[in-house]
């Protein structure tokens, strides 16, 4: 039986608004080969991206010229460590429309959400009265959706167990959506919080967050946004989104591992315990007791990963100098043409919105009669790096009744080269282990 | 294309036609192993008559590697004492851990028959865990079965 796949309104290649070429010149990494002399196809942003020179240069520059730890000492490396780990952050919350002193640096996004659940549980037992005011406890409710990477539930998961809270949660749609239809009655007096993801990690799916926010708003929840898989990938604003805090790590956006931010409207940081406590975070100790530093030093106890930040708004200048929009739309133009080319391959099932609206660029997928392992295997034998499994995010695969994804995502860095490279790859798994109709890869 | 070193055809066999595969009475354990990593899972029932292993059934999903090496391992087990069959799981667990050295594999082939053809994966560290699912799943349940079942 012959079969020829002709699409012709299927995958176009639409100009891109991103040099492919010149970027992947700043990446070092990407001029080494894998898997005996083959080209890496990096298609795992969404795990951790890959770091520009610039991050490099910067994360050295610091070590070899600066290196103190700020806020501590008065010697000169320590005032311009200071100055440098300061003024970083001011880049870093210009980049999301923050005044600098909303912005908090955690070890990564994991970290930024867990010191919100640990404060508003540390809130029940709060000597000072100021800090009681977000207090989570029994008769209260959490509210998460089914979307949520792990990071994003399992902090509110223990928050309710530790408070006697009740977590409550938001389904999804079969195309991959939230379901919103009960919004009114999961979200409501009781709610203390709303939890909920910007971008999908494992679906795409782009949340209608201003519904949401309205919403717990209205009840006088708090609104925390999980912006890992956004912040990197759309221009973000934070007046614009009218949530209360904003997290994202800086690992996924060119920048270190180590440095992620929790961004949170002052007078909300102001009213909350600390999480970790120590040097740094106080305001005069006692051994009878002790009181603490505004925001965002309340929140930032010892030495802070100082190299790390300034790595991290080196990667923000990067982004920046390429514009965000830009960004955003040379990701639209990949999903596009990857969701067409992918929608080709007989056999093949996207887990999550089947075109580009309101849908970021992780692309989650099924082969037929192929398990996901089996699939990342033979494209890593091609040089093409994918994440394959449940993608921290266990809860989506089984509502969609698969046991693991394969997973492309995608970055400045990438180009319609490694997306043919991807499905020639599923083609090519197909041939491998006999399953799939026509292939001709 | 070193895909052929890991997927050997013995492997990609009994990936398609699995041995002894479905969950059957009698047993004396059944225990349901995950590899939190993937999500893959095995639910595994032991049958034992007196110390030998007389059956071992089981279900479960996951990629080509966990389920051909639970279809190995009920080859090479059932009839074998539990001591033998953990003794077998040990040598299987070396061979796991070779990093590909072809020296092991040559030593542990009678023993492990079909199972020597996981050999390749073990050059795949991210993979082993996937062949060593069921043996793990194995242990806990002999285990939990001989404790059942003594006197």
């Amino acid at each position: 039986m012959t079969q020829t796949v002709s699409r012709p309104e299927g995958a176009r290649q639409m100009p891109l608004p991103l040099d492919v070429e010149a970027i992947r010149a700043d990446f070092p990494i990407l001029s080494r080969t894998v898997r005996d002399g083959k080209r890496l196809v990096y298609l795992d942003s969404g795990a951790t991206s890959q770091k520009p020179r610039a991050v490099l240069d910067a994360e050295r520059w610091f070590y070899e010229n600066v290196n103190a730890a700020p806020h501590r000492g008065a010697h000169q490396l320590a005032e311009e460590a200071t100055g440098a780990y300061e003024a970083a952050r001011a880049t870093i919350g210009a980049f999301i429309g923050a005044p600098d002193n909303e912005i908090v640096f955690t070890r990564n996004s994991t970290e930024s959400i867990n010191l919100v659940a640990y404060a508003l549980s540390n809130a029940a037992t709060a000597k000072e009265p100021e800090f009681r005011r977000y207090a989570v406890g029994q008769g209260d409710e959490i509210v998460v959706t089914e979307m949520e990477h792990h990071a994003n539930l399992l902090p509110w998961q223990q928050l309710c167990e530790r408070t006697g809270a009740t977590l409550r949660w938001l389904g999804l749609t079969d195309d991959g959506r939230l379901d919103l239809s009960d919004l009114s009655t999961v979200v409501n007096e009781r709610t203390k919080l709303v939890a909920v993801t910007q971008q999908s990690n494992i679906l795409g799916t782009i949340n209608p967050l201003g519904d949401i926010i309205a919403r717990a708003h209205e009840v006088g929840a708090l609104v925390l946004v999980d912006g890992a898989q956004s912040v990197p990938h759309q221009p973000v604003d934070v007046a614009e989104l009218g949530a209360d805090f904003l997290v994202f790590s800086g690992h996924k956006m060119l920048g270190p591992t180590g440095v992620g931010v929790l961004w949170g409207r002052y007078d909300v940081l102001d009213a909350l315990p600390p999480f970790l406590t120590g040097g740094s975070m106080i305001e005069v100790v006692r051994m009878e007791g002790s009181t603490f530093a505004a925001p965002p030093q309340r929140f930032e106890a010892g030495v802070p990963m100082t190299a790390q930040v300034i790595g991290l708004a080196a990667a923000v200048e990067y982004l920046q100098r390429l514009g965000m929009d830009r960004v955003e739309e040379h990701e639209k133009a990949l999903t596009a043409y990857a969701l067409a080319k992918l929608g080709e391959i007989p056999g093949v099932t996207v887990i999550g919105p089947p075109d580009t609206v309101a849908r970021g660029g992780a692309i989650s997928f099924t082969v037929e009669g192929i398990h996901p392992h089996d699939v990342g295997q033979v494209l890593d034998d091609r040089g093409i790096a994918v994440r394959v499994g449940h993608h921290c995010a266990w809860p989506v695969v089984r509502r969609y009744g698969v046991p693991a994804t394969t997973r492309a995502t995608f970055y400045v860095h990438t180009g319609y080269d490694d997306i043919d490279a991807l499905a020639d790859g599923v083609r090519a798994a197909q041939t491998f282990f006999g399953v799939g109709s026509e292939d001709n890869a | 294309m070193q895909l052929e070193s890991m997927y050997q055809d013995i492997i990609l066999d009994h990936y398609r036609n699995p041995h002894g595969r479905g969950l059957r009475e009698p047993f004396e354990a059944e225990v349901h192993h995950v590899n939190p990593t993937c999500g893959d899972e095995v639910t595994l029932r032991v049958h034992l008559d007196g110390d030998t292993i007389a059956d071992v059934s089981y279900e479960g999903m996951g990629c080509s590697i966990s389920q051909a090496s639970v279809s190995a391992m009920y080859d090479l087990v059932i009839g074998k004492s539990v001591t033998e069959a953990l003794e077998t799981g040990e040598h299987f667990m070396t061979l796991m851990q070779s990093k590909g050295d072809a020296s092991v594999a040559e030593k542990l082939e009678d023993e492990l028959e079909d199972a020597v053809a996981f050999a390749g994966v073990s050059k795949y560290p991210a993979r082993v865990k996937c062949a060593l699912m069921s043996w793990m799943a194995l242990k806990d349940a002999s285990a939990r079965a001989w404790g059942g079942t003594k006197p």
